[in-house]
């Protein structure tokens, strides 16, 4: 891999962010106001049920980490569909950089993306409703890379998709991490599923990252091995994303759609 | 660096948009691809440049098939230039050549970037975004990023449409000037006669995926008994036998 490939592509969109402060401004809005609604949601919970009584922000910092993995996958598609609504989609494909250079390249902006986002989340819900996710300790480093990992390997999914569909996938890119959310036990523990249901959990690393989470918080203990499932699961998903993405890189060149895509 | 098209055919679903051409550029010369809209040069451009996956034939860039394991190395010595795409439009034209550059793996960028601005008269508005330009801006820009890496191989896809007169010109005088200069092989696809006459060392005529005639500018003319090539044009564009 050509890391000044690399940098040059990071470098577009850095571009692109510093010269928009519409864009900055809609990188923190969406998760500050996830902040306000889910901290008061969680005061509520806090206040009212038994599960949550003597752990306050269980349900803030799942909203936080979910944020996160919501915006990491979000970033890596908005920036492809960027090249795609700027009719750029083309110029980059004929230029010498190779697939895992692209892939390299958005992986490592996304985080710049997500970041702007969350660190005035993260850091306006500790005045506002004195939750803090680093209270999760060293493991939140690992919950975070599993989170981004998962994140970018549903992006790469997606956006395998507007290669592949053209932009009229583009509907399927907002609406991906929803399809996931109800089995990624965010907000309750994986038991309330039913049981059929538990076992397709179980097999996304969400279940494990938040279950963890919550064992962190509630229990103040950390399982080292759900740690572990999570990150590995995540990689796993990573490898089918990487997968699914050349397939789709050499189908559109099959059906030429490197070439019109946007048209 | 040359190129041969060998047996290029592409096929979509039932759809032969490209049907077994064949043909040579010989280094350092330039060859006009002409033919209606839909006849199968951006395809063939698309196939040249690695973006399209031949259902049959190859695409050789100095003997070396260009979707061969050096595919990059080729691509790194070629570019392509096209009003039908477009540079990111919120980046500045600095940006973006710095950004292509890269891409490229421009040595001495910054002198690249200040050279070429020169050249293309892009000075006054280097700091603006893309998006704000004009056309014939937007144009020289889009020429300057397809020059960035001083390509061996230069495809150009209608490079004067929609330009004014003045700026057609500018562009088209830039071009004979750079090839003059620098021995590149160019490849250009354009309904402008005049343009074609004026830089292309000899000629292709498409029709339907086929290529029905080829030779110099005035070959062709003389060939179909007509007075210019934009004559010559339309009467292989209207003949319904020609490909026959």
């Amino acid at each position: 891999m050509n890391w000044h490939k690399i940098y040059g592509l990071s470098l577009r969109h850095v571009y692109l962010i510093k010269g928009s402060f519409p864009r900055i401004l809609d990188l923190i809005y969406w998760p500050s106001i996830q902040v306000f609604l889910w901290g008061f949601i969680s005061e509520f919970f806090t206040l009212s049920s038994s599960y949550y009584s003597n752990t306050v922000g269980v349900i803030l910092t799942a909203a936080i980490l979910y944020d996160f993995l919501f915006r990491s996958s979000i970033s890596y598609n908005m920036m492809f569909l960027e090249e795609i609504w700027s009719r750029n989609f083309t110029n980059l494909f004929i230029a010498p950089i190779k697939i895992s250079e692209i892939i390299a390249a958005l992986t490592m902006t996304a985080i710049f993306r997500t970041l702007i986002g969350l660190v005035p989340a993260v850091l306006l819900a500790i005045p506002l409703f004195g939750v803090s996710i680093f209270k999760l300790g060293f493991p939140l480093i690992f919950l975070l890379i599993a989170l981004y990992i998962f994140g970018i390997s549903l992006g790469l999914l997606v956006t395998a998709g507007l290669l592949r569909f053209g932009p009229s996938f583009e509907n399927i890119a907002w609406a991906s991490l929803f399809f996931l959310a109800p089995l990624g036990c965010i907000y309750y523990p994986v038991e309330i599923l039913p049981n059929t249901l538990q076992i397709i959990a179980k097999g996304l690393p969400l279940v494990h990252i938040f279950e963890e989470m919550r064992n962190i918080l509630i229990n103040q203990t950390v399982n080292n091995l759900e740690i572990f499932k999570s990150i590995l699961i995540s990689f796993v998903y990573f490898a089918f994303g990487v997968i699914v993405f050349y397939t789709a890189y050499y189908g559109a060149k099959i059906k030429g759609t490197l070439i019109n895509i946007g048209e | 660096m040359n190129i041969e098209v060998r047996n290029l055919t592409k096929k979509f679903k039932n759809y032969l948009a490209v049907n077994n051409i064949n043909f040579t550029l010989e280094s350092g010369k330039t060859l006009g691809l002409l033919g209606p809209n839909g006849c199968g040069k951006t395809t063939s451009i698309g196939m040249m440049l690695g973006v399209i996956t031949p259902s049959g034939g190859e695409v050789l860039i100095n003997d070396q098939n260009v979707n061969s394991a050096n595919h990059n190395d080729l691509l790194s010595k070629m570019n392509f230039a096209s009003p039908y795409i477009e540079l990111p439009k919120k980046l500045t034209v600095s940006q973006n050549l710095e950004v292509y550059g890269r891409l490229y793996g421009v040595k001495d960028l910054k002198n690249r970037i200040i050279e070429i601005s020169d050249d293309l008269n892009l000075n006054n508005f280097l700091n603006k975004q893309t998006g704000e330009l004009s056309s014939g801006q937007k144009n020289r820009v889009s020429l300057a990023k397809s020059l960035i890496n001083k390509p061996d191989i230069l495809f150009l896809d209608e490079p004067t449409a929609s330009l004014d007169p003045d700026i057609g010109d500018f562009v088209r005088e830039y071009i004979e000037i750079y090839k003059s200069k620098n021995q590149i092989t160019i490849l250009l696809a354009s309904h402008n006669m005049k343009e074609v006459e004026r830089l292309c060392d000899t000629v292709i005529m498409m029709k339907e995926g086929q290529i029905v005639d080829r030779g110099t500018c005035k070959e062709l003319v003389n060939k179909h008994g007509r007075n210019n090539l934009e004559d010559t044009f339309l009467q292989i564009a209207r003949n319904k036998n020609e490909l026959a």
